[in-house]
């Protein structure tokens, strides 16, 4: 006992650095100094024949801005519709499995999180196949005289945003599981002895306690949406090309580094304030249990 | 007395049905979930003549699994995507262990700094991910190839490992360690003897999902393969072009592959305990 104490004070003191350095320098490196490298690119001058050479050149910003406004605003628009879309889909899946899921909870989230198994290009194809203009539902629908021959939805915005909305369903239902679950049922229940009706117990007691998961999927699926452009590419069309799409095009077609790396660095600023505001009114502390 | 009876009795019959519409809704969501998997799976069965998958039932067939392999290219790529994702699994797991103990033991400084950038990096978009690692690595004139891609799935892997190692190692009991060291176990030991074997079930599932996410990944490898290709690219580049049928082929196996491993992996942990 005594001899078990100084290795524990001397464990306070410098176990937790050595324990997180492999970790940390890895993000480090791979994480935080890449982002540094992005915004320097996103600051360089010059063209794809000469190579481009960092200069304080912000004018990109405006450029990109200027050049891929509908893009921007378009992705921005897809997804915060896709995020609130998935949101209403799934509540009322999480909110069953958390309450009245009993002994199958584990389970029906192993069902939701089963496409999971499938590669997200093949999810997405799937998508296309059973929408596509004579495919398993258009086609049925449309030899059935129910559905006029010229109809289509592929290469839609509504083809888009259904797509992104199917890839984010998995992503959150976990976090609203995981606040629903933490909601005490004792409290439920005092709001109904108290003679609150199950709809005003519902909207005055459950889903405020549920707001951190709300706002920790909102964030993890908007974020992750608005930079998506493979939907775009598969189930869209010409009209359809999020930012994502142009960010492909300047890295790798008309090679215009600086440019690509100003578009991210948009999404990025964003990724950032909307971390901030998480923060700031749940904690940081909190963060990480909404997160996988 | 009658009017809180009566009005409990409404409140009981309300629910009731409220929760008959959510289990019908529930089953509605089930559905629409799986429905993608389903149709990639029947139609690895359907008999296309032209060895590109067809909008139309042709009648079943097992043609296409005897000959998944057939397309080198693909299959090639499909190797990447399995080289890939074991290695990242490994080093994510060796490289996230550590710190998701620091993180569930320790109160230290920087603490909250480490948990935001292993949000930030769970959170970012996989386009700015992919964005910013390319201009690194154009930065650094470094070829693309295998190498960076394991980089890059690294680079998410190990903050996913992170969490879910130390959500294990938050609900351990602590008063086990300190028996085992009260017995007079170096913490070396007692490691290795007590707490490791305990984590275990959380670091093979960090690992799972390590490898999972890396075998999936297509929008961060899109920006740091080259000329490389791994699964998933392959299938994005054929999209335009027409997808053969072994792409849902390999697809169903790795998909009922994944599926078995992950459902032994629970039954295991829940077994154990966890």
């Amino acid at each position: 006992m005594s001899e078990a104490r100084p290795h524990r004070r001397l464990g306070r003191g410098a176990a937790p650095f050595l324990l997180g350095l492999p970790s940390w320098l890895y993000l480090a490196a791979f994480f935080v100094v890449p982002l540094v490298a992005m915004l320097s690119m996103s600051l360089a001058t010059g063209n794809p024949l000469t190579g481009y050479v960092f200069s304080w050149h912000f004018a990109e910003f405006g450029h990109a801005i200027g050049r891929y406004q509908d893009q921007l605003v378009r992705s921005f628009w897809y997804g915060a519709l896709s995020t609130f879309i998935t949101l209403v889909i799934t509540y009322p899946v999480a909110y069953w499995i958390a309450f009245y899921g009993g002994r199958h909870k584990a389970s029906l989230l192993f069902l939701i999180l089963l496409p999971f198994f499938v590669s997200f290009v093949i999810r997405t194809l799937a998508w296309q196949f059973i929408l596509s203009d004579q495919g398993l539902v258009l086609g049925t629908l449309k030899s059935a005289g129910l559905l006029p021959r010229s109809f289509y939805v592929l290469s839609t915005s509504t083809a888009v945003i259904g797509g992104l909305v199917y890839n984010s369903v998995a992503y959150y239902v976990l976090p609203l599981y995981v606040a629903l679950e933490k909601v005490d049922r004792r409290v439920v229940q005092a709001a109904g002895d108290l003679y609150a009706s199950p709809a005003s117990a519902f909207w005055r007691v459950v889903l405020p306690l549920s707001a951190p998961g709300i706002f920790a999927g909102f964030l993890l699926v908007f974020v992750t949406n608005v930079g998506d452009f493979v939907n775009a590419a598969v189930l869209g069309g010409p009209g359809t090309n999020m930012v994502g799409n142009v960010i492909q095009y300047n890295f790798f077609n008309s090679q215009d580094y600086p440019m690509a790396a100003a578009l991210s660095s948009i999404l990025m600023f964003l990724l950032i304030v909307a971390i901030y505001l998480y923060a700031r009114v749940f904690g940081a502390e909190t963060i990480q249990d909404y997160a996988a | 007395m009658s009017a809180p009876a009566t009005l409990g009795e409404g409140i009981r019959s309300g629910k009731g049905l409220a929760r008959r519409i959510l289990v019908i809704y529930t089953a509605c969501f089930m559905v629409y979930t799986l429905l993608p998997i389903a149709v990639m799976i029947a139609f690895s069965f359907n008999n296309s003549p032209s060895g590109r998958v067809s909008l139309k039932w042709l009648g079943f067939t097992t043609r296409w699994y005897s000959h998944a392999f057939a397309i080198e290219d693909l299959t090639g790529a499909l190797l990447h995507s399995l080289e890939v994702a074991f290695a990242s699994m490994i080093v994510s797991v060796v490289l996230a262990t550590p710190l998701a103990i620091a993180l569930a033991r320790y109160r230290f400084r920087g603490k909250s700094a480490s948990d935001i950038v292993i949000f930030a990096d769970i959170a970012a978009p996989a386009v700015v991910v992919g964005a910013s690692l390319l201009s690194l690595f154009l930065t650094l004139n470094l070829p693309r190839g295998l190498l960076t891609i394991l980089i890059a799935h690294v680079a998410f892997g190990v903050a996913f490992a992170v969490v879910v190692i130390r959500a294990r190692v938050s609900v351990l009991d602590r008063s086990l360690d300190r028996a085992a060291a009260d017995l007079g176990a170096t913490p070396w030991v007692a490691f290795w003897t007590v707490t490791f074997p305990l984590i275990l079930p959380g670091i093979v599932g960090a690992g799972l999902l390590a490898f999972a996410l890396s075998i999936d990944d297509l929008i961060i490898t899109s920006f740091v393969a080259g000329q490389t290709l791994t699964f998933p690219l392959w299938v994005y580049g054929a999209v335009k072009t027409g997808i053969p049928p072994q792409v849902f082929v390999l697809s169903t196996l790795i998909f009922l592959g994944g599926a078995i491993i992950a459902l032994i992996n629970s039954i295991v942990a829940h077994r154990n305990g966890g």
